[in-house]
């Protein structure tokens, strides 16, 4: 599939795939199968509008609104639209809540299936294979590299995306954050505590 | 296809390294890709499960040394020129070209149906849910043993849990069946199951996972009774 060696030209890797893309897109283009305005626009949505804050934002309802929690444990989807959060490869989702005795962590080990209406696109080492492989077999190894380390007592429940379903993880909520507003909640919700290889932070932590 | 897609459990591959304060893209290819992959959709180029597919035919050595988003475009030029929207000879010959003149850059156009086509698929996505016509096989609480055999086209029957055993504790109804759908062979609605296996079970007393159980979602099919 790459180009053909050529001597004369060391192309680094980034600079082959940027012209065979180009190429592709030209065709595309000339084809009326792609609109240049077409990318600009759904690269944007990902790149500026939909992210992990909109995960924390539904999370931070959940830590305060006991009902929200409730219809999120028990429709994510239907829950997430209420907040205008929903859409493609989030059709459905289903969210797994931690708790004192147990702790959710997702992967997709086939592909790389992710919630993208509440975190956008996957981080690179999501869709890699280190993690891919390791998720399911060495969960335990794998948070410790995220520094994070639940003892034995807790019960580790992995989540593997293997169909048209999406799952993530309603983190715990800190200690010591009880006159915290919703928008200060939210800043405590990673990414990483919506995928489950880390908790949420700590208030001392921002 | 039992390819090295199907990672899990896979010793060897070394650690996770999370890049920091990571971009959403990494370069502005990416971009391009990311909406060729409704654009081609759209096209009749292929389905989910084709291109899901056609990223597994990536022979190992490039499947492990490559991007995610390189993943996406082979199996966009493998169905791209299935469907004859792609010519290798061209493509490959204006790909030189931007190579050579990496200062050029693709033909620009405008095509606000696609864009509003795009504002209402990211806003609703797709839907995979389909009726079957029958009753599910099993229910919640069942014990259930995933079918052993090897195979040689595209699956969501991932070989770690193959032939081990586990418990339904999700019943989801009708979904396209990937299996078939992948083959061009029609969707071929089968009910859908979350199964629960203990780490016991799939890995014996291994330390990294202690105390924990893995869910995967798995059809009909791939389940028989224990």
């Amino acid at each position: 599939m790459s180009l053909t060696h050529d001597d004369t030209h060391p192309a680094t890797t980034d600079e082959r795939i940027a012209a065979r893309v180009k190429a592709m897109e030209a065709i595309l283009v000339e084809k009326g199968l792609i609109g240049t305005d077409a990318i600009d626009y759904m690269s944007s949505v990902y790149e500026n509008q939909v992210g992990p804050q909109l995960g924390a934002q539904v999370t931070a309802r959940a830590w305060t609104d006991p009902d929200f929690k409730i219809r999120l444990l028990a429709d994510a989807t239907g829950a997430c639209r209420e907040m205008g959060v929903g859409g493609l490869q989030g059709e459905e989702m289903l969210v797994k809540e931690n708790t004192e005795d147990v702790h959710n962590i997702v992967v997709c080990t086939l592909c790389s299936c992710y919630p993208w209406p509440v975190l956008g696109l996957p981080p690179n080492w999501y869709k890699y294979p280190a993690y891919r492989a390791r998720a399911v077999r060495d969960p335990r190894g794998v948070m410790a590299e995220f520094g994070f380390e639940p003892p034995d007592t807790v019960e580790i429940r992995v989540w593997d995306s293997s169909a048209e379903l999406r799952y993530w993880v309603l983190p715990r909520r800190p200690a010591g954050t009880d006159d915290f507003t919703e928008e200060q909640l939210a800043a405590l919700v990673t990414r990483d505590s919506l995928i489950g290889v880390t908790a949420a932070l700590s208030p001392a932590a921002v | 296809m039992d390819g090295i897609h199907d990672l899990g459990g896979r010793h060897g591959l070394g650690a996770i390294d999370p890049e920091r304060d990571e971009p959403v893209f990494h370069s502005a290819w990416e971009r391009s890709v990311l909406v060729m992959f409704p654009a081609l959709a759209m096209a009749g180029a292929f389905n989910l499960d084709q291109f899901r597919s056609g990223m597994e035919q990536i022979p190992p050595v490039s499947y492990l040394s490559s991007t995610y988003y390189e993943h996406w475009l082979h199996s966009m030029i493998h169905h791209g020129t299935k469907a004859g929207i792609f010519d290798p000879d061209d493509l490959e010959q204006r790909a030189r070209h931007y190579l050579e003149h990496p200062e050029d850059t693709a033909p620009k156009a405008s095509k606000p149906d696609m864009v509003e086509a795009l504002r209402t698929l990211v806003a609703t996505g797709d839907d995979y849910r389909r009726q079957t016509g029958a009753a599910p096989m099993f229910a919640i609480g069942d014990p259930v043993r995933v079918r052993p055999e090897a195979s040689t086209t595209h699956t969501r029957r991932a070989g770690y849990v193959r032939g081990r055993v586990g418990e339904i504790v999700g019943a989801h109804g009708g979904y396209v069946y990937p299996d078939s759908n992948a083959l061009g062979a029609g969707e071929d609605p089968h009910h859908l199951y979350t199964v629960r296996f203990t780490a016991q079970e799939l890995w014996g007393d291994e330390s990294g996972s202690a105390n924990s159980v893995v869910h995967i979602d798995l059809w009909e099919p791939y389940l028989t009774a224990v």
